[in-house]
């Protein structure tokens, strides 16, 4: 049951193993060139495990000490997590032990593949995603640890290594809308637009939590227009609702 | 690092607790045994596209647009990544094009 889940789930992380690899890599070699042990991206990669948050941290850990401060930044980087498990909410309905571990790994790329994966009947579904989940945050700890290892002892120029980050986001944006229909196009556009004007208006420090709240708003008050035109998920919810009373009846 | 090594331990704990809570949350608030409501469907399916365009802008927040270099070195980097990903749809090859031409930007020319 684990070795079909795994030869299943192993092709699929291919891809995320040398993206991890070169972005953990050059998040462990930006700690290291700002003079902190291999240690310290170890750690934050295993237990932070969130790409976007860790390369933030470190400029925290430059800054003043302000715990409180770093722990509302968390909540507001990481808040498209809470739409990430809305989204999984009854994928990962029933899976006993796995479940917590399914949840704490769940960074943008493993829920980009557990998310839209089509597991073949045979395989355990929950040996799947715990695979999936595994397999991406090892390649991310050993790229991280690796990196720390390489970064201070590197004798060349880093400056703009940050601009790794961006060009992921950049690029799944990309996948994104290339991948998608209409109406996902058109939630896009909301995104940037909804976050470049509150970035004009509050600033780069503040935008994040009124951008979050204007798309709330904008996709509430465009529900009847973007929620109609997705017949798809109508399906889903519906499919969800059999499986659902078939369990009961079970 | 200007922090002492206890009150780094104490920001990466911090970090990592309101990270695990944000992936936990959905989880907690519609347990297993409920069936969420209608409307939550429905933002789970619009909103991760707009939250990586959220993610894009927040990136590049800290852009100078009106001072230093303008931004033109993000401006080409991202036109290089959009470029490269439109015709090869390969994303460690975008990504890796887009930080070294970056770099060699910020670093040579600008």
């Amino acid at each position: 049951m684990r070795v079909k889940a795994l030869k299943a789930a192993f092709p699929l992380t291919v891809p995320i193993c040398m993206g991890f690899l070169f972005l953990g890599a050059s998040y462990g070699m930006l700690m290291g060139t700002k003079g902190f042990s291999f240690v310290w991206p170890m750690c934050m990669s295993a237990f932070i495990f969130a790409g976007s948050m860790e390369f933030v941290t470190v400029n925290l850990l430059l800054s003043a000490f302000n715990p409180l401060a770093a722990f509302l930044l968390a909540l507001m980087v990481n808040a498209r997590h809470l739409f990430y498990g809305l989204s999984m909410l009854s994928k990962f309905k029933g899976l006993g032990w796995k479940r917590p571990y399914l949840i704490y790994g769940m960074c943008d790329e493993t829920f980009a593949i557990n998310s839209s994966a089509r597991i073949p009947q045979d395989v355990d579904r929950g040996w799947f995603y715990l695979w999936v989940t595994l397999f991406n945050q090892s390649y991310w700890v050993v790229g991280a640890t690796v990196g720390g290892l390489i970064g201070s002892h590197l004798q060349f120029n880093t400056e703009g290594l940050e601009f790794v980050l961006t060009a992921l986001f950049l690029v799944i944006f990309l996948d994104q809308w290339l991948g998608g229909k209409h109406h996902e196009r058109l939630s896009a556009v909301i995104g940037v637009l909804a976050s470049l004007i509150c970035l004009v208006i509050f600033g780069a420090d503040d935008f994040m939590i009124p951008a979050l709240v204007a798309m709330l708003v904008l996709f509430m008050a465009l529900r009847p227009y973007l929620d109609t035109l997705k017949p798809e998920t109508q399906t889903e919810t519906d499919d969800t609702v059999i499986n659902h009373t078939e369990a009961h009846q079970q | 690092m200007t922090m002492t090594i206890w009150q780094g331990v104490i920001t990466v704990a911090v970090v990592a607790f309101g990270t695990i809570l944000t992936r936990f949350l959905p989880f907690i608030v519609f347990p297993e045994s409920k069936e969420p409501p209608r409307v939550i469907d429905y933002l789970g399916s619009v909103l991760p596209y707009a939250m990586t365009g959220l993610l894009v802008v927040y990136a590049l927040r800290n852009t100078p647009i009106l001072t230093g270099s303008h931004g033109i070195p993000e401006l080409i980097a991202c036109a290089v990544i959009v470029l490269l990903h439109w015709w090869k749809r390969n994303m460690l090859l975008s990504i890796a094009s887009g930080t070294i031409v970056y770099m060699l930007l910020v670093q040579l020319v600008f």
